[in-house]
């Protein structure tokens, strides 16, 4: 199943909702397009909403890890929104570490966050 | 009362089937969210060890009962290489895959019960078990 996740722009920000569990393939995928994005739309922020996402492997930690490297490496600003207490809770257990990310509870935190930094 | 089902572990797309059977069978037997998020986390960490150290195997799951309380069993077995210090990978820390996975302490701290049986050239046999509180 290839699915493409849709990304979204808002001003100079991108916007990515992850609506459904990632196999390896899409995660690679969505990498891939995320930066080409950036690029192409010469955006300054990305928002990755991950509230319909119920659990993380670490696949997909690392693939996330990743991509907010590769998009800081690009000069772009990352926040990550929408992470549920069941994946909170797991993906510490597990002993992964997503260090030196931008979080919010939610979309509407997570762009007002995102516009401070970028204003900064 | 024993329920079984199985996925055999050929490619990546084998680790979501097992992941997915895993989360259907511990939402069935009534876990919680947090409980569902471990144990699907769990199945997808040993299903891709499978994948990437010994290239095929099995993911069992089963419905399990003892001692009055209810509960799942993980089998994830494989015909691989086998693991040489078992003690080894159950540090923190350890990889030989350039930290693609978690690792086996990640899963151990997941679940409530955690056995590694392996034998180098023979195979690895992991069960892994979370009870129902």
């Amino acid at each position: 199943m290839n699915m493409r996740i849709p990304i979204l722009k808002l001003g100079d920000i991108l916007i990515v909702s992850i609506q459904w569990e990632l196999d390896d393939q899409n995660a690679i995928q969505f990498q891939e397009d995320l930066l080409n994005r950036l690029h192409s739309k010469n955006a300054r922020g990305v928002l990755i909403d991950l509230t319909p996402i119920d659990f993380i492997d670490s696949f997909i930690a690392k693939v996330l890890g990743d991509v907010i490297n590769m998009s800081s490496l690009m000069g772009a600003k990352v926040v990550i929104t929408g992470i549920q207490p069941a994946v909170a809770i797991t993906l510490i257990e597990l002993g992964i570490r997503l260090e030196n990310v931008m979080t919010a509870l939610d979309l509407e935190n997570g762009l007002d966050k995102l516009q401070i930094e970028l204003e900064a | 009362m024993e329920c079984r089902s199985s996925v055999d572990i050929f490619t990546e797309w084998d680790i979501v089937a097992a992941r997915q059977l895993g989360r259907n069978e511990a939402k069935s037997i009534g876990f919680g969210t947090v409980d569902q998020a471990r144990i699907t986390t769990a199945i997808s960490e040993l299903a891709r060890n499978i994948y990437l150290y010994a290239g095929k195997g099995n993911i069992k799951i089963e419905r399990t009962y003892d001692n009055n309380q209810y509960g799942i069993t993980i089998i994830a077995s494989d015909e691989g290489p086998g693991i040489a210090d078992v003690r080894k990978v159950m540090n923190d820390g350890y990889s030989t895959s350039g930290g693609l996975g978690a690792g086996m302490p990640g899963v151990r701290r997941l679940m409530d019960e955690f056995n590694v049986q392996s034998e180098q050239g023979v195979g690895t046999t992991i069960t892994a078990v979370k009870w129902l509180r």
